[in-house]
């Protein structure tokens, strides 16, 4: 018993006050990137080719996130004129479109689903479903209920049954065999559901795109609400697209 | 095993110089190898000019490799050893060649096979999984099922578990994989060379160093290039790193699993301070972008070493001390003792590996008998408790998380420092073959490249230790109490994508 209240006071009160205080992360850290828009065409051409996942737009000097796994090698390889990744995490879309970015990203807060906000603004419950993903989306999902980010305090839980759940949040490119499992999962969820892409995977295939044992894109099978970019996405970017999209 | 060819890990191979034998002389070498204790670390098969042809690596002391053309139909080696029962599976199911003989012959991950040939489990792909596929069943008026998954209730990957229980006993657990399935050795196969790590990275996202680095270096050793010192301690490190967050994360988990929650809500914490360790030396909390062919995209300055040898010297105390109130605890200990238990003779004739493997008394390290990177001159780990219970595989990672921070420690006493990473262009050797070995977290990675005339990847083969584990797994719920299967699956804790692939 003791050791217990000796343990419990080395650890302290651990809880980051996110969102009222800026998290800053590392410097190397790779967030949201920064386009050159005046970039020269055969650096952008040369970056364009060399992108493992294809997703860059050259002509356009756009990049995009819902398929980028931030890699950073544009960032290397143009010694930071195509690209440079910044810190910023807050990467949440709730169009597909608008992850075809040159680095700013439109409010999360101001979409259109406002119905959303008052639905679930005061209590959230999701389904998690991992279609394929790789458990790197899933360990970063699941890291939120840790004492650091501590979720519940805002009202959203993730939960086991789908008829608990106010929606699904999907990891994974949906592999042709959790297909039909991804769908009945999400039919079990009573409407009026919310449905939130996690992770390059369930955006556009990640890593995977190509492959013709998956489906590729969560959006394609079911209507995505909510769109948290990344490979797999940090915490602090489900936690803010959940916050801002939500409250 | 004197037809066999001895190689060594990583490093370049003629495939002329592999010896191509009859099918019945493989088959009696490798049944040789594996009743002298021999481990499997590669039987696949692949397909060369429309020829389907087996190739298998061993591990005694040494790797042994050797291959054949593959028969339709062959006579099964798992009916004189089980060591190859779910290499059969999967060769059937990637190329249609018939194990015929096998005790338990089924698909192992539910796709149509590569080669066109008939398909072994007379499966029609255009339904979806589980397809034609009995479980294994127990008759009797108590005998009951309980079937979960593939969605389980938590934030995890998918995957369907049949238990056959007599009241709260099991008799036997099955476990259907296969939902995770992504098609990753095909891509890997077919793919521009550019989105070779990317995929590797993201075979099993929590290994994400250990599959890139036996990737880098089967590349490195095709292409001839050289890694500097300096970009080896780092791979080391990030390899270390990644095994420390996930087995905090896991003891964490373990203690939640016997309602003892204080410790979980430590380590869950302490696991992503880990993660953002790697965030420092990577950019990413998973080391995603770090290890390439050639060396490694960051270098690890004087200002990453000291933020990561200050912050390991905070966390250290911190582990041992929640370490402590786990492992001294008689509530947790009176659930992890002889719960979950496989036998030493259990774990070696399904070829168990890594940390379960080392609980069960199988004492194999890659790290210790296939060095790579700085290994080779890094003190090994030894283990106190290995009777193959939660209990053992609970204090083997306990012993590896502290094994782990001396290993990091020494190294960020060492002075080289990695060179500036330019990102270049891989000539890979024609007509060869390289077999890459690493140990991970969970155990032995490993990765084989063969190439064909024009230095193309013919064939890529991947495994996960979790392709022998899941079947560990399986036994040791014979006899336990079905309320504990979460407690024996979260001392595993395998991977279902790298299995899947």
């Amino acid at each position: 018993m003791l050791q217990i209240i000796k343990n419990r006071m080395e650890q302290g009160y651990r809880t980051s006050k996110y969102p009222k205080e800026q998290i800053n992360l590392y410097k190397r850290f790779r967030g949201l990137p920064q386009v050159n828009p005046k970039c020269d065409p055969v650096v952008a051409k040369r970056c364009a080719e060399a992108c493992p996942q294809d997703c860059i737009d050259a002509a356009n000097c756009k990049i995009d996130l819902g398929r980028c796994v931030f890699c950073g090698l544009c960032e290397t390889l143009s010694n930071g004129k195509f690209a440079t990744f910044s810190q910023n995490f807050e990467m949440g879309t709730a169009s597909r479109d608008d992850l075809f970015t040159t680095g700013t990203l439109p409010e999360l807060a101001d979409h259109a689903k406002k119905h959303f906000k008052k639905l679930f603004g005061r209590s959230l419950q999701l389904r998690q479903i991992s279609a394929g993903g790789c458990n790197g989306c899933e360990a970063d999902t699941n890291v939120l209920n840790t004492p650091f980010f501590d979720l519940s305090r805002f009202g959203i839980q993730f939960v086991a049954s789908p008829r608990h759940a106010d929606g699904i949040h999907v990891t994974g490119p949906i592999t042709k065999n959790m297909r039909a499992a991804t769908i009945t999962t999400f039919e079990a969820v009573p409407s009026p559901k919310v449905v939130i892409a996690s992770g390059a995977c369930a955006i556009s295939g990640g890593p995977f795109y190509g492959s013709d044992e998956i489906v590729g894109d969560l959006n394609s099978i079911i209507p995505v609400d909510l769109f948290i970019p990344g490979c797999p996405p940090h915490p602090l970017t489900t936690l803010h697209a959940l916050l801002k999209y939500f409250k | 095993m004197d037809k066999l060819l001895i190689i060594k890990n990583n490093k370049k191979v003629s495939r002329t110089a592999i010896p191509h034998l009859d099918f019945a002389t493989l088959r009696q070498q490798l049944l040789a190898c594996a009743a002298a204790g021999g481990q499997i670390v590669q039987f696949f098969a692949y397909e060369e000019q429309g020829v389907c042809k087996l190739l298998a690596v061993m591990r005694t002391d040494k790797l042994y490799i050797g291959g054949c053309d593959a028969p339709d139909i062959f006579a099964s080696l798992t009916a004189e050893s089980e060591k190859f029962h779910m290499f059969e599976r999967e060769i059937g199911e990637q190329y249609g060649l018939k194990a015929e003989g096998h005790p338990w012959y089924k698909m192992v991950r539910y796709h149509a096979n590569y080669s066109g040939k008939k398909d072994v489990f007379a499966n029609n792909y255009n339904q979806d999984i589980p397809g034609n596929y009995p479980y294994f069943s127990v008759d009797g008026e108590t005998v009951h099922e309980v079937a979960v998954g593939p969605v389980h209730a938590g934030i995890i990957e998918p995957g369907h578990f049949r238990f056959q229980c007599c009241g709260e006993r099991v008799f036997h657990l099955e476990i259907q994989l296969g939902y995770q399935h992504r098609g990753a050795e095909k891509l890997l196969q077919s793919v521009p060379r550019k989105r070779l790590p990317i995929i590797a990275e993201t075979i099993a996202g929590d290994t994400t160093i250990g599959h890139g680095l036996c990737q880098a270096q089967a590349l490195e050793a095709l292409a001839g290039l050289v890694v500097d010192e300096g970009a080896k301690i780092v791979r080391t490190i990030a390899l270390e790193l990644e095994r420390i967050a996930n087995h905090i994360g896991d003891l964490g988990a373990l203690s939640i699993d016997v309602a003892f929650s204080p410790p979980a809500a430590y380590f869950g914490r302490i696991r992503g301070e880990y993660l953002n360790l790697t965030q420092i030396l990577a950019g990413s909390r998973f080391g995603r972008g770090l290890v390439r062919a050639g060396g490694v995209t960051l270098v690890m300055g004087e200002e990453q070493k000291k933020l990561l040898s200050d912050k390991l010297a905070e966390l250290t105390p911190e582990v041992e001390h929640v370490s402590e109130l786990i492992f001294a605890s008689p509530s947790v200990t009176g659930r992890f003792d002889n719960t979950g238990m496989v036998s030493r003779e259990n774990a070696e004739k399904i070829g168990m590996v890594g940390y379960a493997g080392r609980a069960s008394g199988l004492s194999y390290d890659a790290r210790v008998s296939f060095p790579t990177e700085c290994y080779g001159e890094l003190p090994a780990n030894s283990n106190d408790r290995t009777d193959g219970d939660v209990r053992s595989r609970a204090t083997v990672r306990r012993e590896e998380i502290m094994h782990s921070t001396r290993l990091i420690q020494s190294l960020l006493a060492r002075k080289e420092e990695a060179k500036d990473y330019t990102p270049q262009d891989l000539q890979l050797a024609p007509l060869s073959l390289v077999v890459s070995i690493n140990e991970a977290w969970r155990g032995e990675v490993s990765h084989c490249i063969l190439t064909d005339g024009k230095g193309e990847i013919l064939r890529y083969k991947v495994k996960d230790p979790s392709f022998h584990n899941w079947t560990g797994l399986a036994l040791s719920l014979r006899d336990e109490g079905i309320s504990d299967f979460p407690l024996c699956n979260k001392s595993f804790n395998l991977s279902y994508c790298g299995f899947d692939l």
